[in-house]
C-alpha cells in the first residue's frame, strides 16, 4: 500500500517535471515582456518583473510594424485555408467516393509532394513569382501555401469522406439527384467537422511558414509574423522586450485555439499515421 | 422534385466528374511543386546568377563537381546528419515516454495532452527566439539555472561556442517536436486492444514481457510513420538555425538548407544553390526509401 502511494507520487512528480519543461519558455517570454527596461538587462536575470510595464507591448504595436505583420499573416493564412479546403473538398470527395481510374496514383503523388523540402523548390518558384510579378504580394504566398498544404488537406478529407455512411448518398441517388448535387447538399454538411479539423491544420501550417515568406516578400510592409519577428531590427542588442511582447501576442491566440480544438487537432494529426 | 430532375439531366458521367473534381488540386501540385522540382534540377546544371537570369549558361555537372570538393558542403552535410540523428533519437525516446505516460489513466491527463500540443502549434521562429534569449551569455536564464544548480562555475556563451551551438539547436528542436511524436505514438498505443494485455497477464507475463511482446511490435508501424515525418522534417531544418545562430559560429551549425539558402539568396548563385537543393532532395528521397523498405518488412 505504502509502496503504491510512493510510486504514485513519483509518477506525478515526473509528469510535473515534463509540464514545467514544456511551459517554462512561455513563462520566461511572458515575464520578459512585462519587465521594465531597467530590469531587462540585470545579471543574473530576475524571475519576476519588478513592476508590470506595458511599454514593450505599446512599442511593438506603435514603433514597429507588428500590426502590419499580423494583418499580412491573417490575410495570407485565411485565404490559404479557404482556398486549400475548397479545392481539396472536391478532390477528397472524388477520391473517396467516385469511381475513376488513377485514384491511388493521385494520392501517392500528393503524399510524395508533402515530403518535398521547401528549399528544393524555392529557387524556381522565386523566378516564377518574379516573372509573374508576384514577389512582395499576398497572392504569391497564398498560391504557394495552398499547394504545400493540399497534400495534407486532401489526405485528411479523403479519409474523412470515407467514414461517412453511404446510405444517405444512395437514397439521394434513388431520388434521382446527380453526384454533384448529392455532394453539395448532402455530403458537405455531414463532412463539416472533418472540414473544420482540416482547416485548423492548414491554417496553422500557413500561419507558421517561414522560408517562402522570407524569400518572396522582402519588403517590410508585406512580411508575415514569423519573418517579421525573426527580423526585428537590433544593431548590437536585440530588443528583447519588444520581441517578447510581440511573441506573446502571436502565441496566445494559438494556445487558445489549441486548447479549444485539442481533440480535433489530435485526431486530424494522427489519423494518417495510425492507419499507415 | 422538379429541380432535382433538371440537375440530373445536366449530370455528367461519374468518372468525368471525378477527374473534374481533382483537377484544381492536381493543377496546383503540378505547377507549384512538380514543375519547380524539375526546374531546380535544370537550374543546377547552369551558372545562373539571380540578377542576370538571361545570361545563364549550361555548364553540365560542374556545380556538383565543385560541391564534392567543397569542405563547407561536407561540413553542412555532417551537421545536418548529426542534427537529424540526434534530435530524432531524443524525440523518439522522450516522445515514447510521454505517450506511455499519457496512455495511463490519471487525474489531469487532458491537461497534459493539451499542454503537449502548444509547442507544436507555435511558429518555429518564435520558439527559436525564445530559446535564443534563454541561452544568452549574459541575460540568459539557462546560465542562471545551471549556475544556481552548481553545474557550471561561470556564465557560458552557449550559442557562441562551436562546441555547444549545435546541441543548443537540437535541444530547442526536441522541446518543440518531441510532444508531437508523443501524440502520434499515443494514438498508436490506443489502437492496441486491452484484451491482449489481459490475456497475457492471465498467462503470467510480467510488465516488462508485456511491453516487449505486445506494445513494441504493435506500435512499430505507427512509430515508423512518425519517424518518417520527423526525420524528413529534421533533415530540412532551416527556420530554427536561421533564427538561433544563422549557421554560426564558424559554420558549426550550418545545415544543408541553410547553406543552400545562403548560396541562393545571399550569394545570388542560383546554379550552385540549386545543386545543393537537388542533393537535399535526393537525400530526402533516399531516407524515404529506407523507411518504406522498413515498413514493408514490418507488414510482411
Amino acid at each position: 500500500m505504502r509502496k503504491d502511494k510512493l510510486s504514485n507520487i513519483a509518477f506525478y512528480i515526473a509528469v510535473a517535471v515534463f509540464i514545467v519543461i514544456i511551459v517554462f519558455p512561455f513563462y520566461w517570454q511572458i515575464i520578459t515582456s512585462f519587465k521594465p527596461p531597467e530590469q531587462l538587462w540585470n545579471i543574473p536575470p530576475e524571475w519576476w518583473p519588478s513592476r508590470f510595464y506595458l511599454g514593450s507591448y505599446i512599442s511593438a504595436f506603435t514603433k514597429r510594424p507588428f500590426l502590419t505583420y499580423l494583418k499580412n499573416s491573417a490575410i495570407v493564412a485565411i485565404s490559404t485555408t479557404a482556398l486549400a479546403v475548397f479545392v481539396t473538398s472536391f478532390a477528397g470527395y472524388a477520391l473517396a467516393r467516385l469511381h475513376f481510374k488513377g485514384k491511388n496514383v493521385i494520392l501517392a503523388l500528393a503524399l510524395s509532394v508533402s515530403m518535398f523540402p521547401g528549399i528544393a523548390i524555392v529557387s524556381p518558384l522565386f523566378l516564377m513569382m518574379k516573372q509573374w510579378n508576384l514577389l512582395n504580394s499576398y497572392l504569391g504566398l497564398i498560391l504557394t501555401y495552398t499547394t504545400i498544404t493540399i497534400p495534407l488537406s486532401m489526405w485528411n478529407l479523403t479519409t474523412f469522406f470515407r467514414t461517412i455512411p453511404a446510405d444517405m448518398e444512395e437514397a439521394a441517388k434513388i431520388d434521382g439527384a446527380s453526384p454533384f448535387y448529392t455532394f453539395v447538399k448532402i455530403i458537405l454538411p455531414l463532412a463539416a467537422p472533418g472540414i473544420f479539423t482540416t482547416a485548423i491544420l492548414v491554417f496553422i501550417a500557413a500561419w507558421n511558414e517561414f522560408l517562402f515568406s522570407l524569400t518572396f516578400n522582402t519588403k517590410d510592409a508585406l512580411r508575415t509574423v514569423p519573418v517579421g519577428i525573426a527580423m526585428f531590427p537590433g544593431e548590437y542588442m536585440l530588443p528583447w522586450g519588444d520581441i517578447s511582447a510581440a511573441s506573446v501576442v502571436v502565441v496566445l491566440p494559438l494556445i487558445v485555439m489549441v486548447l479549444l480544438f485539442q481533440r480535433r487537432i489530435i485526431s486530424g494529426l494522427t489519423a494518417g499515421a495510425v492507419k499507415g | 422534385m422538379q429541380k432535382r430532375r433538371s440537375i440530373k439531366s445536366t449530370g455528367i458521367p461519374e468518372n468525368i466528374l471525378g477527374y473534374l473534381m481533382v483537377t484544381p488540386a492536381l493543377l496546383c501540385i503540378l505547377l507549384i511543386a512538380i514543375f519547380p522540382i524539375v526546374r531546380t534540377f535544370s537550374l543546377s546544371l547552369t551558372d545562373m546568377k539571380m540578377q542576370f537570369p538571361d545570361a545563364a549558361k549550361y555548364i553540365g555537372l560542374n556545380n556538383y563537381v565543385k560541391l564534392l570538393k567543397d569542405e563547407r558542403f561536407w561540413n553542412a552535410t555532417c551537421n545536418t546528419l548529426f542534427f537529424t540523428i540526434v534530435s530524432v533519437a531524443m524525440e523518439l525516446v522522450i516522445g515514447f515516454t510521454m505517450a506511455l505516460v499519457m496512455n495511463m489513466p490519471f487525474k489531469g491527463r487532458g491537461l497534459v495532452r493539451a499542454a503537449v500540443l502548444v509547442p507544436w502549434a507555435i511558429p518555429t521562429t518564435i520558439s527559436a527566439t525564445m530559446w535564443k534569449f534563454m541561452y544568452h551569455d549574459q541575460f540568459g536564464v539557462i546560465n542562471d539555472i545551471l549556475l544556481r544548480m552548481g553545474l557550471i562555475d561561470q556564465y557560458k556563451p552557449w550559442l557562441g561556442s562551436t562546441l555547444s551551438a549545435l546541441w543548443c539547436a537540437i535541444i530547442a528542436d526536441v522541446w518543440k517536436t518531441a510532444p508531437f511524436m508523443g501524440l502520434l505514438l499515443l494514438a498508436g498505443l490506443q489502437t492496441i486492444p486491452i484484451e491482449l494485455y489481459e490475456s497475457a497477464t492471465v498467462d503470467g507475463a510480467g510488465r516488462i514481457r508485456r511491453f516487449f511482446n505486445i506494445t513494441v511490435p504493435l506500435i512499430m508501424p505507427t512509430m515508423l510513420v512518425a519517424l518518417i515525418f520527423r526525420t524528413l522534417d529534421a533533415f530540412r531544418v532551416f527556420d530554427l538555425i536561421f533564427v538561433m545562430t544563422g549557421g554560426g559560429p564558424g559554420n558549426s551549425t550550418e545545415t544543408l538548407s541553410m547553406y543552400a539558402y545562403t548560396m541562393l539568396f545571399r550569394n545570388l548563385d542560383f546554379g550552385l544553390g540549386s545543386a545543393i537543393a537537388v542533393l537535399i532532395f535526393i537525400f530526402v528521397f533516399l531516407i524515404s526509401l529506407i523507411y518504406i523498405y522498413l515498413l514493408n518488412i514490418q507488414n510482411d
